[in-house]
Formats: structure tokens, C-alpha cells, sequence
């Protein structure tokens, strides 16, 4: 064993050094190889590494471009209030269900833009936000427009101890946003029988919980069955442009499609500032199982994630 | 001068408890996460402690080796170790639920968690290693030798208990079932070491008195 401790020594910079002729030798060549697009901030954090790419009016957020990391988030900066991506626009769909929350948790920050909208809308409601990782916070403040304010906090946590935290203190959210995964990593216990036990421990009676997640591979089925498991039945939110999927539940019946729809005229005027076209999603919330139901349910136990969406 | 089978079983001893060590490690990081997360800390105060129970048990089982040597001791240290690992299948949420709600840090609550799951099973995983070079070795000369084939298997171990975790038995079993494989081999490996001494040394009696009944007929 004591060799073990020796590569602990060794071991570390070789990885460093492999990953920095990644870097050097990679990342030059993306950004050539993407003619306008001009990286304008690098960050190494603890957890990854995070670039800020300006392309035109557009700038986005990228984890982890060495490995082919696609967009986390964008904003255009001649309109930072429109939403450029379609699943951002779709986690809206849980106003549908919940269309008047008071008190938010979203969990993971990325660029910040789902918090800012809904701080937008509605700026009475207390906003919690809980991020893993500190210099992702700070990116979204100093290039993606994100800014704390009276009702608008973010804590710098990992997301499950923050919700055990909160149940531990009988805290209640009437609106629960979980977007935690990035596209080349899945937190494990964040996609739990169990995690989602405690999420429901924070749900008000009247809370909706809006989850983004992936709608590929065979973790497909895997997260389908543990969101039954826990929730009975839940929205699934497919876009055909997007590899993205949200899963819309809450405790009480889901509403009927009449009752979307009226809901979602509501919103029609308000929403549209921010580019979301809430009025077809309601034909788009689906409670039909599409999923392979014999597949095991995620626990604390079992939850190789990460190892079933290769397959 | 050692037995040739008994050399082997010791080396794969040492191989299946630098094997076990890591599997544990490993998983240690998935019975923390739901309490402590799954942040870069958390594996900080596994490692830790890890290293600190395997630093105090080769201290430990050097000082035990220079005190009669014997299998059975060494056997021992797998017996108990098996026994040690109930308490993280039984106990952990309730060790980890107490640490969660005094400790607000998760970093210092994963620490602490770690060391009272941890650092008493390791440190007895620890004791084995320079254990089993006090039995390899008979003579000063091949010492360093000795030790050279000690690491080299266990650590050898260590790397494939790793890969063999993190890789697929978390994709086929649940945690607490890789713990209880771990349990059951580690309890295998005791038994077989008590067998092989036992049975070495049965062989060994009944072939000095055949020796000697051949004295006496001569």
C-alpha cells in the first residue's frame, strides 16, 4: 500500500501534464476551427474548466471545451432577457402547473439565466440558488449578466446537502427547478430514489418540481423509472430540436390539458419577452410511458449513472 | 524455512486485502455523497483518512510482527476486518446522520464521517503488509526482496480492486452487496490461512514422526 501513496505523489502530474498538452494543443484548434468565435475568458475551477466564447452578439458558456463540451448556456448581450436555448424556454413550462410561486430553488446556476428570468417575473418570490462550484457564480455575474439581489441569493454548495439541509430545517419551495448536469457529467446522487425523497421532504402541497435532464441512452429509462417511482406520474417535455427533456411533476394530480392550456394564455404575453413560446407546450407535456419499465430504480445504493449513458 | 504453499497463500492475502482496501475507498466516496456530497472534499477526507488508518496499521502490524510471529495472527487480521465492515453496511446512515446534523461544514462532517467509518477497518487492512513480510522472510539477505514481492502484489491488488469497483461492480451490485462480497472474502482468505497452517503442520508432524519412527527401525 504504500506504493498506492507513491502514485498519489506521481501520479497527480502526469494527469496535470496530460491535461495541459490537451489544453495547449486542443483548444487552439477549436478556436480556429470555429472562424469568428473568440474565446474571451478562461477559468480553471475545481470542478472543470470553464471558457467563455463570444461569437458575434453571442456569448456562451462551455465546461470542459478539451473534451468536446457543447454550449452550457448563451446569452445574446444585445438582449440578455431573451432565452437562447430551448430547454431553458421549456423549464418554463412549470409555470403551467405552478403559476404563481413565492418561493424558488434552483438548483445549479450555469450562466444564470433561468433564476434571472424568474426573478424577473416574479420579484417578490425569494429565490434560493445552490451552485457547486464558486467560479461558475462568478463567471454568470462578470460575463452572463447574473446579479444577486434582496430576494435573490446564491449559495455555493453541493445540491444534495443543501436540500438535506432544508429538510432538516422544514424549509418549503413551491417551485423547484433541478438543471445540475452538465453534458459530460452526471452528479450520481443527485438522481436518486432517495435525493428525490428529500426534494419531495421541501415541496410545498402545491410546489412544482421542474427537472432538466437528457433524453438519450439507456439512463433514459433508468431516470424515468425512479421519477415514477418517487412521483407516480410526471410531465415529459420533449422538444424534437433537443436532446434535452424536462420532467415536470408535483404532489397533487397533474392538471389537465384544458387547465394548460388556460393557464398558458395567461402567460402568452409575459413570456414572450423572454422568447418562450408557452402557449405549444401544453400539447407537448406528455404522461404516456415511452420508457423501458423493467429497468432498474437509481437508489443510493445502485446509481452508476454515468456508466449507463454510454451504453 | 517457509512452506512454498503457504507462501503463496500469503501473497494472495496481501493481494485481496490491498484489493479490499481500495474497494472500500472507492465506495466511500458513494456512501458519503448523499450526506456530504460529492465535492472534490469529500474524496480530500476519504483519502485522508484512509492514509491515516493505513499509516497507523503497518505501525501497528510491524510492532505485532516482532512478538511470535504466526499465521493465525496473520489470519486474524482478516477476520476482524471482515467483522469491522458490518458497521458501514448497518450503521453508516446513522453515523452520517448524527455527523450531518452537528457539523454543519461538509467538508469537516465528511472527515469526520470518514474516520468513523473508516479508520478502524483500514488500519487492521493496514496491519497485514508488514505482517506477511515477517513471515515471507526467513533471512536477512532477501528482505528487501521480500518486501519488493509484498507491495508489488498487494498494490497490485490495490489497482485492480480499483479499476474492478469503480468500473463495474457499482454497474452490477449495490453498494452494501460489493460490501458483503468483500466480507465473505475477506473471512475466505482467514479461514484459508488457518487451513493451510493447520494442514502444513499436520503434514509436517506426521512426516517427522514417520522420520523418526524410521530412526527407531534402523
Amino acid at each position: 500500500m504504500k506504493a498506492n501513496f507513491k502514485y498519489c505523489l506521481t501520479g497527480r502530474p502526469f494527469l496535470l501534464i496530460a491535461v495541459a498538452i490537451l489544453l495547449v494543443v486542443v483548444l487552439p484548434n477549436l478556436a480556429f476551427q470555429s472562424v469568428s468565435a473568440e474565446v474571451i475568458h478562461e477559468q480553471r475551477s475545481l470542478y472543470r474548466d470553464i471558457t467563455v466564447v463570444q461569437n458575434g452578439p453571442r456569448r456562451c458558456l462551455i465546461f470542459n471545451v478539451h473534451i468536446g463540451d457543447r454550449n452550457q448556456t448563451c446569452v445574446d448581450i444585445n438582449d440578455p432577457e431573451k432565452l437562447v436555448f430551448s430547454y431553458t424556454r421549456m423549464s418554463f413550462a412549470g409555470l403551467l402547473v405552478q403559476p404563481a410561486p413565492q418561493r424558488i430553488l434552483v438548483a445549479g446556476l450555469g450562466g444564470g439565466s433561468i433564476p434571472m428570468t424568474l426573478t424577473d417575473l416574479f420579484p417578490d418570490a425569494q429565490i434560493d440558488i445552490v451552485e457547486i462550484d464558486r467560479a461558475v457564480f462568478e463567471v454568470a455575474e462578470d460575463f452572463f449578466f447574473f446579479a444577486e439581489n434582496d430576494n435573490m441569493k446564491v449559495t455555493v454548495m453541493d445540491a444534495r446537502v443543501f436540500v438535506k439541509r432544508a429538510v432538516l430545517d422544514r424549509v418549503k419551495y413551491d417551485y423547484i427547478v433541478l438543471d445540475a448536469f452538465t453534458g459530460d457529467y452526471i452528479p450520481e446522487h443527485l438522481l436518486t430514489r432517495e435525493f428525490l425523497m428529500e426534494v419531495q421532504q421541501i415541496m410545498s402541497p402545491e410546489a412544482v418540481l421542474v427537472a432538466n435532464t437528457f433524453s438519450t441512452s439507456r439512463f433514459y429509462d433508468h431516470e424515468s423509472v425512479t421519477y415514477q417511482d418517487v412521483f407516480d406520474e410526471f410531465f415529459n417535455f420533449k422538444l424534437p430540436s433537443s436532446g434535452n427533456r424536462i420532467i415536470i411533476t408535483s404532489l397533487l394530480p397533474l392538471p389537465q390539458r384544458g387547465e394548460l392550456i388556460s393557464q398558458a394564455q395567461l402567460f402568452t404575453e409575459r413570456l414572450d419577452d423572454y422568447g418562450i413560446p408557452i402557449l405549444e407546450y401544453p400539447a407537448r407535456l406528455s404522461t404516456s410511458v415511452d420508457w423501458d419499465m423493467s429497468r432498474r430504480v437509481l437508489t443510493d445504493q445502485f446509481s452508476p449513472s454515468n456508466l449507463l449513458r454510454d451504453n | 524455512m517457509i512452506h512454498t504453499l503457504m507462501r503463496l497463500v500469503i501473497l494472495l492475502a496481501a493481494f485481496i486485502g490491498g484489493f479490499s482496501i481500495m474497494t472500500i475507498e472507492l465506495l466511500g466516496g458513494r456512501i458519503l455523497s448523499p450526506y456530504f456530497g460529492s465535492s472534490v472534499y469529500v474524496w480530500g477526507s476519504i483519502i485522508t483518512i484512509f492514509m491515516l488508518s493505513l499509516s497507523f496499521g503497518y505501525l501497528a502490524g510491524g510492532n505485532l510482527s516482532t512478538r511470535n510471529p504466526n499465521p493465525r495472527t496473520f489470519a486474524s487480521f482478516f477476520i476482524i476486518a471482515a467483522f469491522l465492515i458490518f458497521p458501514i453496511i448497518y450503521f453508516a446512515d446513522f453515523i452520517m446522520e448524527q455527523v450531518f446534523q452537528v457539523i454543519i461544514d461538509p467538508r469537516y462532517g465528511s472527515l469526520v464521517a470518514s474516520i468513523g467509518l473508516f479508520l478502524i477497518p483500514t488500519a487492521v487492512l493496514g496491519m497485514i503488509s508488514p505482517y506477511s513480510i515477517r513471515l515471507l522472510v526467513s533471512n536477512e539477505e532477501h528482505s528487501g526482496h521480500v518486501a519488493g514481492q509484498l507491495y508489488f502484489v498487494s498494490t497490485l491488488g490495490s489497482a485492480l480492486g480499483t479499476l474492478a469497483t469503480s468500473f463495474y461492480f457499482v454497474l452490477w451490485f449495490e453498494v452494501n452487496q460489493i460490501l458483503w462480497g468483500t466480507v465473505v472474502i475477506l473471512l475466505l482468505v482467514g479461514i484459508s490461512v488457518l487451513a493451510t497452517f493447520y494442514l502444513l503442520n499436520k503434514a509436517a508432524n506426521s512426516q517427522q514422526e514417520g522420520l523418526q519412527e524410521g530412526q527407531y527401525e534402523s
